[in-house]
C-alpha cells in the first residue's frame, strides 16, 4: 500500500499500530519461555540469591543494639561522648528499664557478644550487670550501675554503646579494612592488631600467582593438544581432565605426602645427594605449598579454554606466515599468539576467580602463612560466630572480584574472552 | 638492497622450478605423488588440475616447504631446496581461505612480509600503497580481514603473496570459496597480474575451466602421477589417455576392441559389432580394448555422405540450454551418447524418439587406453 511507504506510522489491516500487534503476537512466545525457565528461576532465588542477600545485608545490619535497648538509644541521642563526661542519670534510668526486659527475654547475652566484637570486655559487662539489674528499683541508677561494675563509668563504654546503637553500621566493614573509629574519628588499627589487609593482599598475590604459572604450565600442554590428531589430543586430554575425578581431599592429601619434609620429594632429594638430610626444604603448610596444590588442581580450568581457542586457530595461518618469511619464532608470537589471547583470557579469569575464593586447600596445605581471606571467612562463620563480620569480608571480596574483572574489561574486553 | 626486495614493476623475472624423481608417503605404505618429474621455465601460470587425492596439493606443499619429499629433489632456480626452510625460500603463497591474519588489519597484512625482511618504514608504507593499488582496494588500508567481503580477501591475500617480489607464487585452490561470477572475474585478474609481473605462478585447483582460463600449461594429476602435461588447447583437444578426456571438458565413450591399424589410423570394434574409424593415440596393436572418445559438438547431425563415421541414433531427451540443444541419444548400445547442437535459426526440428543419422571425422575421434 501507499500510505505504508510514507513516514505515517506503520498499522496493520484494521488500523492498530504495527509495533504494538508485534508485541502483542509475540506476547505468548516470551510467557511460554518464562514458563519454561520459571521452576529454575525460582530454585536459584530461593537457595541462591535470597541467602547471599540475607548474608550480605548482615554486613551492615545492626538492629541488635535498638531492639535490645530502645529507651536508652533514645536517652543517648542527647549525649556528646567528646564532652568526656558519663551520661547523667536519665540515661542510666533508662538502661535500667531496658535491661530488665531484657533480662527477662534473655537477650542482654547476645547484645553483649556483638558489642564484644567491638571492644572486648562488654560481654562480661553485660552478664555481670544482668545479674544485679533486678535489684535496681529505685533511683539513682547510676551509683547503683558503677557499683556494679566501674566500666559503666568509662566514657569508652558508652561511646561504644552510642557508636552501634543505629540500625545500621559500617563497623564491620571498617574491621574488615583494619580501621575503626575512634574518638579520635576514622584511623587504622594498631599494627599488632591489622590482618585483613594482609589477608585480602595475600589472596590477591597467591591468586595471581596461582594464575601466571597455571599459565605458563598449561600454554605449553594446550598448544600440543590442539596441534596433535583428534585421537591422539583425545586420550592426552582424558589425563588432563583426570584430576578431576579424583577427589580433592585425596589430591590434596597426596600433595601432604609428596611435599611434607618426610615426604617423598624431599626423601628423593636427600637421596640423591642435592640437598643435606638437616636442610630438607619446607614446601608445605606455607606458601609454597598452596601455590604448588592450587596449581595443580585449577591446571585444568586453563588448558580447557585455552585449547578450545587454540583448536579453532587454522594452521594454515602459521603456515602463511612462514611463507612470508617469518621464521618459527615470529610466526608463533606475532600470528598465533595474538590469536590465542582470548583463551589466556577465558583461562585467566576462570582461574583467577576459582582461586581467590578457594578455602579447601588452603586450609589443608597453607599452614598460616598461606591461607587466604576464604580460610578467615570461614573462621567467623564457624568458629567466632561472628556473621557480620564474616559478611562483610565477603562483600569485599565479591567488590574485588567485580572491580578486577571490569578493569580486565577495560584493558582486554570482555568480547575476547572465548570459552570454546 | 636485500634479496627480494625489488619493484611491484613489470620486470619479466620469475623463478624456474624443477622436480626431480620426486616421491611423497605419508605412511610408509602408499606414495602419494610416484616420481613426479617437472620443469617450470621462469615467468610460466603452471596449474596443477586434478580431482582431490591425486597428490597435486601434495606436490605444491612440498614446493612451499610445508612437506618433506621422501624421495627426490626440488629445485629454485638449480638450486636444490629440500633442506630449506619454507620461510628462506622466498616464495609467495595464497592459501585456500587466505589465511589473512585476523587481528591485523589490512596495511599490517601486508607490511607483514616486509617487517620480516626487516624493510625501512617508509619503504614498506610504499610498497603497501603500491600493492593495495595493484588489486584495487587502495582505502581498504585499515579495515579488517573480516570487513572486507569475499572476493576483497582474495584480492588482499594475493597483494600480500606478491608484495615482497617473490619470484615464485603459489596459489592453493585460491577461488574456491568464491562465487561463480566473482570467480570468474578473479581468473583475468590473476592472469592480468601474472602477465604484468612476470613472476612464476604454480597454480592448484580441481576445476578444469579455471585452469584452462589462466594457464600457460596445464599439468593434469590422478593417482599421483601427470596424465599429461600440455597446453590448455592440446589438453582438450588432444587427451593422451581416458582419464584427460573424461576430466577435461564433456566426452562420450564408446569401448571397443582394434582390428585394424593402418598408419596413425586405426579400425575398431565396438562391443554391438559397429566398425568405426578413430585416431590412434593410446593403443598399440590389433586386438587391444580400446575407449574411443568423442566431443559433444563434433557429433554432426545430417552428415555428408564423405564423413568417415556414420551411425544411426536413436534421439531419447532433448535439453534445451539456449546457446545450443543437448541431444541425449542412443548410440551403438550407449544410451548416454550426448550430441551438442548449436542453435542456429535454420536448424532442423528434433524429435525425442526419432532415429537420425550423425556423423564425425576420424580426427575428432581419439582411440584412447580402455576403461574399466
Amino acid at each position: 500500500m501507499s500510505e505504508t511507504a510514507t513516514e505515517q506510522v506503520l498499522t496493520t489491516k484494521d488500523g492498530r499500530p504495527l509495533k504494538a500487534s508485534l508485541a502483542r503476537a509475540l506476547r505468548r512466545e516470551k510467557l511460554r519461555a518464562l514458563v519454561l525457565i520459571a521452576p529454575l528461576l525460582i530454585f536459584v532465588l530461593l537457595t541462591f540469591v535470597a541467602p547471599i542477600a540475607d548474608m550480605l545485608f548482615r554486613s551492615v545490619e545492626n538492629s541488635i543494639v535498638e531492639d535490645t535497648l530502645p529507651q536508652t538509644v533514645n536517652a543517648l541521642q542527647d549525649w556528646d561522648p567528646s564532652s568526656g563526661e558519663v551520661p547523667g542519670e536519665p540515661v542510666f534510668a533508662a538502661l535500667a528499664a531496658d535491661l530488665q526486659v531484657a533480662v527477662d527475654l534473655k537477650t542482654h547475652t547476645r547484645l553483649g557478644s556483638r558489642l564484644n566484637y567491638e571492644k572486648t570486655g562488654i560481654s562480661s559487662l553485660f552478664r555481670k550487670t544482668g545479674r544485679r539489674v533486678k535489684k535496681m528499683t529505685e533511683p539513682p541508677y547510676k551509683e547503683q550501675f558503677l557499683k556494679a561494675d566501674k566500666k559503666w563509668g568509662q566514657v569508652d563504654t558508652w561511646q561504644t554503646l552510642k557508636q552501634f546503637s543505629p540500625r545500621y553500621t559500617d563497623g564491620y566493614f571498617l574491621s574488615s579494612l583494619d580501621a575503626e573509629r575512634t574518638s579520635e574519628g576514622l584511623q587504622m588499627k594498631p599494627e599488632d592488631e591489622q590482618i585483613y589487609l594482609l589477608l585480602f593482599g595475600r589472596t590477591m598475590m597467591l591468586s595471581i600467582a596461582i594464575t601466571v604459572s597455571c599459565l605458563l604450565l598449561g600454554y605449553p600442554i594446550a598448544f600440543l593438544l590442539a596441534q596433535l590428531p583428534l585421537r591422539t589430543s583425545n586420550l592426552l586430554m582424558i589425563l588432563v581432565l583426570l584430576p578431576f575425578w579424583t577427589s580433592l581431599l585425596v589430591r590434596t592429601s597426596a600433595w601432604k605426602v609428596l611435599l611434607q619434609q618426610q615426604g617423598v620429594i624431599n626423601d628423593f632429594l636427600v637421596w640423591i645427594g642435592l640437598i643435606s638430610d638437616a636442610n630438607r626444604l619446607v614446601m608445605i603448610n606455607n606458601q609454597t605449598g598452596t601455590i604448588i596444590a592450587m596449581t595443580h588442581i585449577l591446571l585444568p580450568f586453563m588448558i580447557l579454554p585455552l585449547y578450545s581457542v587454540m583448536k579453532t586457530i587454522s594452521p594454515t595461518y602459521v603456515r602463511a606466515a612462514k611463507s612470508l618469511g617469518a621464521t618459527d619464532w615470529t610466526a608463533f608470537w606475532r600470528v598465533y599468539f595474538p590469536q590465542s589471547v582470548p583463551g589466556i583470557g577465558a583461562g585467566a579469569v576462570l582461574v583467577f576467580i576459582l582461586a581467590i575464593g578457594y578455602y579447601i586447600t588452603p586450609e589443608l596445605v597453607g599452614g598460616t602463612s598461606g591461607i587466604f581471606i576464604s580460610n578467615r571467612i570461614a573462621y567467623h562463620i564457624s568458629s567466632s560466630l561472628n556473621w557480620g563480620l564474616a559478611a562483610a569480608l565477603g562483600t569485599l571480596l565479591l567488590a574485588a572480584v567485580m572491580i578486577l574483572f571490569i578493569v580486565y574489561d577495560k584493558i582486554v574486553g570482555i568480547d575476547n574472552v572465548k570459552l570454546g | 638492497m636485500k634479496k627480494g626486495v625489488g619493484d611491484l614493476m613489470p620486470s619479466n623475472r620469475g623463478a624456474s622450478v624443477r622436480y626431480e624423481n620426486v616421491q611423497k608417503s605419508y605412511d610408509g605404505e602408499i606414495l602419494v605423488v610416484k616420481n613426479l618429474n617437472l620443469d617450470i621455465p621462469p615467468g610460466e601460470f603452471l596449474t596443477m588440475l586434478g580431482p582431490s587425492g591425486s597428490g597435486k596439493t601434495t606436490c605444491l606443499m612440498m614446493l612451499a616447504g610445508f612437506e618433506p619429499a621422501t624421495h627426490g629433489e626440488i629445485f629454485l632456480n638449480d638450486r636444490p631446496i629440500n633442506n630449506v626452510p619454507p620461510h628462506k625460500r622466498g616464495i609467495g603463497m595464497v592459501f585456500q581461505n587466505y589465511a589473512l591474519f585476523p587481528h591485523m588489519s589490512v596495511a599490517e597484512n601486508l607490511a607483514f612480509p616486509l617487517q620480516v625482511r626487516n624493510v625501512g618504514k617508509a619503504e614498506q608504507e610504499e610498497k603497501v600503497k603500491r600493492a593495495l593499488e595493484m588489486v584495487e582496494l587502495g582505502d581498504f588500508g585499515n579495515r579488517r580481514p573480516a570487513q572486507l567481503s569475499g572476493g576483497q580477501q582474495q584480492r588482499v591475500a594475493v597483494a600480500r603473496a606478491l608484495v615482497f617480489d617473490p619470484e615464485l607464487v603459489l596459489m592453493d585452490e585460491p577461488l574456491g570459496a568464491l562465487d561463480k561470477q566473482l570467480r570468474e572475474q578473479m581468473q583475468y585478474e590473476i592472469k592480468h597480474i601474472h602477465e604484468n609481473l612476470g613472476v612464476t605462478v604454480v597454480y592448484v585447483t580441481h576445476d578444469q575451466t579455471e585452469a584452462l582460463t589462466m594457464s600457460d600449461r596445464v599439468a593434469v594429476f590422478n593417482d599421483g602421477v601427470i596424465q599429461q602435461l600440455s597446453t590448455p588447447d592440446s589438453l582438450y583437444e588432444d587427451p593422451q589417455n581416458s582419464f584427460v578426456a573424461q576430466f577435461i571438458g564433456e566426452n562420450n565413450k564408446l569401448s571397443g576392441k582394434v582390428i585394424g591399424v593402418s598408419g596413425n589410423e586405426c579400425l575398431v570394434e565396438l562391443d554391438d559389432g559397429t566398425q568405426l574409424k578413430a585416431d590412434k593415440v593410446n593403443v598399440n596393436a590389433v586386438g587391444d580394448r580400446t575407449t574411443l572418445s568423442l566431443r559433444p559438438e563434433r557429433v554432426e547431425f545430417e552428415p555428408a555422405s564423405s564423413m568417415e563415421n556414420l551411425v544411426q541414433g536413436r534421439i531419447e531427451e532433448l535439453i534445451y540450454l539456449g546457446d545450443h540443444i543437448r541431444v541425449r541419444m542412443s548410440v551403438a548400445g550407449n544410451d548416454e551418447f550426448i550430441v551438442k547442437v548449436r542453435n542456429r535459426g535454420e536448424r532442423r526440428k528434433l524429435e525425442t524418439g526419432e532415429t537420425v543419422p550423425i556423423g564425425w571425422a576420424i580426427n575428432d575421434c581419439k582411440a584412447l587406453d580402455a576403461v574399466a
